[in-house]
């Protein structure tokens, strides 16, 4: 092997490397969610808004941006995944002996359990794919846009894809668990990267957490929303017509 | 006062070990948790038992030689002092106290609660040094070092090397120990030249050793006796990626 891949291979085969690795990929990761959420509020805005963005996104730099994309974070979302099971095995081989009496100074729940909120996000994004992007349900793939029939549905399908209270349910476990994950993960990073002092150490973790939060509310106001009925389907199309808010839901 | 005990008891490094527990009567307030251990090894010893083993040296918290997990906490719980300095008044009468040894694949047990803690000082070798010519020393003031760097180094250079951080971490991890190590030595201009070698020999060396890798989760600095920031983990951290990147493209 030639000199580069040789350090290369000492990178990946140290513990900071690999940390480092993580930590990269968490920040992409991260930055797809906010945007992603953003993307996601256009649902408040009514199906013209929701839909316009869904088609830009399938068609900008000729439909080749959103595959760009995808290998992106992809790429990014295995790294990861494959990285920190690496690390959790050393982790539990370096401390095969327990304590009798095992007591706990300071680390969070949050971090006590990155490894069990990392695999229920993995498994909520296999379903999450398969649900609104691959479309496995026929119902859901084969709506159409009333405002322009020639495009998909993406408002309508958020909503009917929302009826299930189980689904909702499931969406509101994992993206909890995410965000635990992410109360822990923000502000280490900041850590692994080594771009944290003692003056910035607490703002570091308190903006962890309001990010946190802000992708929890985020994310789930959306289903929640939709299972309470505040957010409906009236079938039309247009801007704001089609969303309706009803603060108090009819009891019929 | 009365006590009872849970203690870790193995007797060489292969044996399985098992928790053994042991009365501590009539045990005075103002003793230390050491000279505890040392009145109920007399005891044993008049009863012809085999006595407790434990480290230490100084007994005045500046050797780095005691250890122990105390109700599960590395140094107990008091914070910022080695279990040498606890003193049993912190106790209640009655109370039950787990005594266990530091716990780490790479700190193997000699015997009961002595664990074989040379790893540290293969890692030092591994860098933690600066080469100097030999010859007379050279004048105190011949190097300036800014007020702020010889601080930050002066605090790094406060670790003692008792592994109470490895012992706490969930992960078994040495970084708080490397990182104080690198920087109390990377932060002044005489340990500047060798940075990067220091860096990546010493990672290498805790990596080979066992050591598991850091989650941030700081339950090290919570036990540190002598107060070690995980500032020196993020230091150590940057550090290490530059060097790391210096080192594929030099
Ligand atoms: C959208 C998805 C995800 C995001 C945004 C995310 C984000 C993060 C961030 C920011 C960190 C902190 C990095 C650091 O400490 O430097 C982290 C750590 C971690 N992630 Fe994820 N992650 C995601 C998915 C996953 C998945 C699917 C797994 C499953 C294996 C996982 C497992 C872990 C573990 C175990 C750690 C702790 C690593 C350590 O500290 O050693 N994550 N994640
Ligand atoms: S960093 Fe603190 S706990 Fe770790 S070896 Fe040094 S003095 Fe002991
Ligand atoms: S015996 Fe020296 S520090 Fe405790």
């Amino acid at each position: 092997m030639n000199a580069l891949g040789q350090s290369l291979l000492n990178f990946w085969r140290s513990s900071i490397g690999k940390k480092l690795i993580v930590a990269v990929t968490g920040i992409i990761l991260v930055g797809f969610l906010l945007a992603h959420m953003a993307g996601n509020l256009l649902i408040f805005q009514g199906r013209e808004s929701m839909n316009d963005y869904a088609y830009f996104l399938h068609h900008f730099l000729h439909g080749v941006g959103i595959w760009l994309f995808r290998i992106v974070l992809l790429g990014a979302f295995i790294l990861h995944i494959v990285t920190t099971i690496a690390l959790v095995r050393q982790n539990r081989g370096a401390r095969s002996e327990k304590y009798a009496c095992e007591a706990t100074v300071k680390a969070s729940l949050s971090s006590k359990i990155m490894i069990w909120s990392g695999l229920t996000v993995l498994g909520f994004v296999i379903f999450h794919i398969f649900h609104f992007t691959i479309r496995v349900d026929p119902d859901l793939a084969g709506m159409k846009d009333p405002g322009d029939p020639s495009r998909h549905d993406v408002y309508g399908m958020v909503i009917a894809g929302f009826q299930n209270p189980l689904v909702v349910l499931f969406y509101i476990i994992a993206v909890t668990l995410l965000c635990s994950h992410l109360r822990h993960g923000i502000a280490s990073l900041f850590q692994t990267l080594g771009l944290r002092s003692e003056k910035t150490r607490v703002a570091i973790q308190y903006a962890g957490i309001a990010i946190a939060i802000i992708l929890w509310l985020g994310f789930l106001s959306i289903p929640t929303l939709i299972t309470f009925g505040a957010i409906e389907d009236n079938g039309e199309a247009g801007k704001h017509s089609s969303t309706t808010f009803v603060i108090d839901p009819p009891k019929c | 006062m009365n006590l009872t005990l849970k203690v870790w008891r193995q007797a060489h490094a292969d044996d399985t070990g098992s928790i053994e527990t042991y009365p501590a009567e009539n045990i005075p307030e103002e003793a230390s948790f050491l000279e505890m251990l040392d009145i109920v090894n007399e005891r044993i010893i008049e009863d012809g038992g085999d006595p407790i083993h434990f480290d230490h040296d100084c007994r005045e918290g500046i050797c780095g030689m005691c250890s122990l997990t105390i109700n599960g906490v590395p140094h107990s719980k008091e914070t910022g002092i080695t279990t040498c300095q606890v003193h049993m008044r912190k106790f209640r009468d009655g109370d039950t106290i787990w005594v266990e040894p530091f716990r780490a694949r790479a700190f193997p047990i000699v015997k009961d609660l002595i664990t074989d803690r040379s790893a540290f000082d293969r890692i030092v070798a591994a860098g933690g040094y600066i080469s100097v010519r030999t010859g007379a020393a050279p004048d105190a003031n011949a190097t300036p070092v800014p007020k702020i760097d010889a601080d930050a180094a002066f605090d790094a250079a406060a670790c003692i090397g008792c592994g109470a951080c490895v012992a706490a971490c969930k992960n078994a991890s040495a970084m708080l120990f490397v990182g104080a190590k690198a920087t109390h030595l990377n932060k002044l201009p005489q340990g500047e030249p060798e940075k990067d070698k220091r860096v990546l020999g010493m990672v290498r060396q805790m990596d080979a050793e066992g050591f598991g890798n850091c989650t941030n989760q700081y339950e090290c600095e919570g036990v540190c006796p002598k107060e070690i920031s995980a500032d020196v983990i993020a230091k150590l951290n940057r550090d290490y990626a530059a060097a790391a990147g210096r080192e594929a493209v030099e």
